[in-house]
């Protein structure tokens, strides 16, 4: 991806963001600072607007007002392309992967524009010794070298989740978005997943989806909380712990999740995202 | 973990591919010797034909396999590049242009890949399921038009041309089918190679991407309507190429070339012979030239049979004739494949069944319908029939009912069968893999 | 006058024809994500049922009975072939009702022959519905059934006109109208309605609620195509009843669906009465973009190089209007008239 310059003093900015579906205004004013280099989990109940607001980062939604900015420069409005052109790249909460391609070309697919390649069809993909190379480091990175030649679509879960991390950072964009990476993962999966998550994205700056606090505090130095499509904190782990609107907003959510499932209440919250 | 790679020493070990060489050379071998094997001038026409298909449905295959984009109107760009080939061919015949006779092919594709520029660029701005509905509709569009400008489209008549023209060069002038077969039979092999080779390339390859996730594709830093684009030209560009030997081969284009009846048999016969695979389409040319040809000599019903046989093979077969054979391949490479051989017999002798009861009856139907002067009577395998009898009709329905009940019992064992030895093949690779 | 106002009412009643096709497609489409390329071939074989069964048993009970029949080999069709192709994905669903399509045209041929039907509407719908009289004396006038020939006929002092709707396309309007009001109060009164409009957008949801959705599926399924077969009956009383009646409106309906918008039930609609009109009205305009030139003071000779295509007079380049308009909404508003769901 292109060599964005630093000199700006947010990686990330969201300035007032909102984002209405129809009537209903989803994310509602929010704000967000993220420095280059950090770490950053997005925490807030169900329903709170994560994945939405990840879907406005990247593009895949258009913002309804506000603005959101990649190193200074308004990235709202643009198509995903051309803002993982500029330096961010996004991983899904369900794989979105090349479903018939095999994993090695999964991850080829990821580099080739990022090395250069574009649309070129006059020169051999056998010659790409740097698209190749760079595929086979990902693999082993990523641990999935004994999987190499099998189709996306055959792979297990979890190396569908190893794939899906591997193509987000494949192109070496300097901003990662990963959205709740280690959903639907076993214990000792998601301990290896996070070792893993934090060695692919060394000196990146990093945006989490999660729900998994033991995720968070590994993979995180600041946490920002939304509720209803608003930030209400952001700040490092102990200070929002034990900070008062948190506490209530989420802890309030928490009580309520609990008394749901606990099948007292005969009203279902809706269980989106 | 930086962005940028250690530069390695490059050791690239390519042992020479002798497979792919041995493939090749037996392509160029075939397009050769065959003429001279089948050399009567009914085999000559079908040859050719067979060559300027092959090229037409790896064009189409291009969208359809590798793009995953299915359209409905693909006759356009072969029939506009014989159009402008045949229009090209007139003006050097009348001397306002100095071109060989060889080089005209390139004219259609130039036709071709024009009109894919021009009316791709609105067809590729949708996928999916309203890709192929703009495309019946421009397919519908052009043949409309044809039939409104008769400078270009010669009419009812069509446009005629002579492929006879300017002094013979080495002694070629085109005239003898032969040296037309061989003027086909060298684009097809010269096509195929940069149609296989586009296959190898980073377009094809993220135009593969594009067929499997057009989603993520946006998030890898591709503009996807890009990549459909630059396909739907480059499958233009060779479509005007078979375009282009058509028109020399019948020296005749008229307004069907660019109807939704051929753009029907591109799209039929690719999916026969597999789309998923790179010689699927070679398959399905050659069958689609043989039942144009042969098969509609046979019988009045032939193109019901088609149109069943294509339906079973959505339901059954979706990968086509290819990849029936490719499945099959790696069950022999396994070792696996002398079991099931016995219920392939079976499969293949009540499937038979099945036809001769229903090819009987429709036989008779046909023969009601279209033969009524020459009497109730007609041959059928060699039987004859009797199409207004109670026997016949109860002989035919009954063999019909027996073949399809046999059918049905012996898929069902073929079925089990088959996915005992898919699961043995799976545990074999499994135990293969760990041992690595 | 007298023959704009019928033109326009042509147009209409075509128009409301596409829409009882459309409309069947649509909700298939919204549906289940499956584009029923066969949808005009029902169409067809409505038409070709009636005629057999109007032989036997009259036309009005034919209206009835070759819906229903065609409706049930519809809901057979899903049930035994679509449902099974349903998991490769929406290209092999599409390709399987391109294939339904030839196998019905190629039986139809098979068991009526190629030539077209004499299918006559019945003694109700023979003759004119109405009669539009112009003449200076009177004014615009309107008449039920035929009109006096003594208001038609032009005499030495008043110039008279008349012309006349045909009962066919009157009772096919009715029909259509008829249709359009009874799907909107099904789908918005009744509890089956709710459900189908649920599972238009959320099929999942649905049959997570307990609805059987493959058990709704057949049943649009074969009502979409039971819908075709009505509008194939009036098609075939008012136009002709030959094999290629399902190509030549096939292609159509899709533009209508395009253009309307996928999934977009007002939008097929808007487009099909659009799609109507733009069908039939240029066919009284025999001028062409070279006239127009003329009048604008432009001169264009045959030789001249744009002349091939500007000689073409609107009446010629009626049949291609509905492949421009769709070839305009893609570059403009690609999303379709009134479109929500992506296709």
């Amino acid at each position: 991806m292109s060599d964005t310059t630093r000199t700006a003093e947010f990686a990330v900015e969201l300035r007032d963001v909102r984002k209405s579906f129809g009537k209903t205004e989803i994310i509602r004013g929010a704000n967000l600072a993220v420095r280059p280099g950090e770490r950053v989990a997005i925490i807030g109940p169900n329903g709170a607007g994560k994945s939405t607001l990840f879907n406005l980062i990247s593009g895949r939604f258009g913002s309804s007002s506000g603005d959101i900015l990649l190193h200074g420069q308004k990235i709202d409005g643009l198509k995903p392309y051309e803002i993982t052109r500029k330096g961010l790249a996004r991983s899904f909460q369900v794989s979105n992967l090349f479903t018939r391609l095999t994993v090695f070309e999964n991850l080829r697919c990821a580099v080739l524009w990022s090395l250069g390649y574009k649309y070129s069809f006059w020169k051999f993909l056998a010659d790409a010794h740097d698209a190749n190379d760079r595929a086979e480091e990902l693999l082993e990175m990523l641990k999935l070298d004994k999987r190499r030649d099998v189709q996306a679509m055959n792979l297990t879960y979890a190396e569908q989740r190893a794939l899906e991390i591997g193509i987000t950072i494949a192109g070496g964009a300097g901003v990662i978005l990963l959205d709740e990476p280690t959903a639907g993962m076993s214990r000792s999966e998601t301990a290896r997943f996070v070792n893993l998550i934090r060695d692919v994205t060394a000196g990146k700056t990093l945006l989490t989806v999660e729900h998994d606090m033991g995720v968070v505090f590994g993979l995180a130095d600041k946490i920002a909380v939304l509720v209803y499509g608003e930030v209400i904190a952001f700040d490092t782990p102990e200070r929002v712990r034990a900070n008062a609107r948190v506490q209530e907003a989420y802890l309030g959510s928490v009580l309520a999740d609990q008394q749901a499932e606990a099948g007292q209440a005969a009203h279902g919250r809706a269980a989106g995202h | 973990m930086g962005r940028t790679l250690e530069t390695r020493p490059h050791y690239h070990f390519k042992p020479w591919n002798v497979g792919r060489w041995v493939l090749w050379g037996l392509f160029a071998v075939v397009l050769t010797v065959a003429p001279l094997l089948w050399s009567s001038g009914f085999a000559l026409t079908m040859l050719s034909q067979m060559g300027i298909a092959i090229i037409a449905c790896l064009a189409y295959n291009i969208l359809l396999g590798q793009g995953g984009m299915l359209s409905f109107g693909h006759a356009v760009y072969t029939g506009l590049g014989s159009f402008l080939a045949i229009h090209t061919l007139n003006m050097v015949a009348d001397g306002r242009l100095a071109l060989p006779v060889s080089l005209i092919p390139l004219a259609g594709a130039a036709g071709g890949l024009f009109f894919a520029a021009l009316l791709g660029y609105v067809t590729t701005k949708k996928a999916g399921t309203t890709f192929a509905m703009i495309t019946l509709g421009i397919g519908e569009l052009v043949w409309s038009m044809s039939l409104m400008i008769p400078e270009f489209f010669g009419g009812e008549g069509g446009i005629s041309g002579n492929r006879v023209v300017g002094a013979p060069v080495l002694g070629i002038s085109f005239g003898p089918q032969l040296q037309v077969y061989y003027l086909i039979a060298v684009y097809c092999f010269i096509s195929t190679a940069l149609m296989f080779a586009l296959t190898r390339t980073p377009l094809g390859r993220m135009l593969n991407a594009v067929r499997d996730n057009p989603e993520r594709v946006e998030f890898v830093g591709y503009n996807t309507q890009r990549v459909r684009y630059i396909a739907f030209m480059i499958s233009g560009l060779f479509s005007g190429i078979a375009g282009g030997l058509a028109a020399i081969n019948f020296e005749l284009v008229t307004a069907e070339v660019v109807g939704a009846g051929r753009s029907g048999a591109y799209l039929l016969f690719v999916f026969l012979g597999g789309a998923t695979f790179f010689f699927g389409p070679i398959i399905g040319a050659v069958l689609m030239v043989v039942a144009l040809v042969l098969l509609s000599e046979l019988t009045q019903a032939w193109l019901l049979y088609l149109g069943l046989v294509f339906v079973f093979m959505v339901m059954y077969a979706p990968g086509g004739i290819s990849s029936l054979i490719m499945m099959n391949l790696r069950v022999a490479a396994f070792g696996k494949l002398r079991p099931l051989l016995g219920s392939y017999l079976a499969l293949v002798g009540t499937a038979a069944t099945i036809l001769v009861g229903a090819g009987a009856m429709i036989e008779m139907v046909y023969h009601l319908q279209l033969n009524e002067a020459l009497g109730p009577e007609l041959q059928f395998m060699g039987a004859t029939l009797n199409a207004r009898g109670f026997d016949s009709w109860f002989g035919a329905g009954f063999v019909l009912l027996v073949g399809v009940s046999l059918f049905e019992l012996v898929r069902r064992q073929f079925a089990r069968q088959w996915g005992i030895t898919q699961e043995e093949i799976e545990r074999e690779i499994k135990r293969r893999e760990a041992a690595l | 006058m007298d023959q704009l106002l019928i033109n326009v009412l042509n147009g209409v009643s075509a128009g409301l024809l596409l829409f009882m096709l459309s409309s069947g497609l649509t909700l298939i489409f919204s549906m289940m994500g499956v584009l029923n390329f066969a949808h005009a071939s029902f169409y067809m074989l409505g038409a070709y049922f009636a005629y057999s069964l109007a032989r036997a048993v009259g036309f009005w009970p034919a209206l009835v009975l070759a819906p229903l029949l065609v409706g049930v080999l519809g809901a057979l069709f899903e049930r035994t072939a679509l449902r099974r192709v349903h998991k490769f994905g929406h290209v092999p669903e599409l390709l399987i009702t391109f294939g339904l399509s030839f196998v019905i045209l190629e039986l139809v041929k098979l068991v009526w022959g190629l030539s077209s039907m004499n299918f006559p509407p019945p003694e109700l719908l023979q003759g004119p519905a109405f009669t539009v009289m112009q003449s200076d004396a009177h004014g615009l006038g309107l008449a039920w059934g035929a009109a006096p020939a003594d208001r038609c006929t032009s005499t030495a002092d008043a110039v008279m006109h008349c012309s006349t709707f045909p009962a066919t396309r009157f009772f096919m309007m009715v029909m259509a109208l008829f249709m359009l009001v009874s799907l909107w109060l099904l789908l918005t009164r009744t509890r089956i309605g709710l459900v189908i409009q649920a599972a238009l957008t959320h099929p999942e949801a649905v049959e997570a609620l307990g609805h059987n959705v493959p058990r709704v599926f057949m049943l649009v399924f074969g009502s979409g195509c039971a819908l075709a077969a009505l509008a194939g009956v009036i098609g075939g009383v008012t136009f002709v009843t030959e094999p290629s009646m399902a190509t030549i409106v096939g292609s159509i309906i899709f533009v209508v669906v395009v253009v309307g918008g996928m999934g977009s039930l007002a939008g097929a609609f808007v487009a099909s009465i659009l799609i109507g009109l733009l069908q039939t009205l240029p066919l009284t305009v025999d001028k062409s973009l070279v006239h127009l030139a003329g009048n604008l003071g432009w001169a264009v000779a045959p030789g001249d190089l744009a002349y091939p295509l500007m000689k073409i007079t609107l009446a010629q380049a009626a049949p291609i209007l509905p492949y421009l308009l769709l070839v305009l909404i893609l570059i403009f508003r690609p999303k379709g008239l009134l479109g929500t769901r992506e296709g």
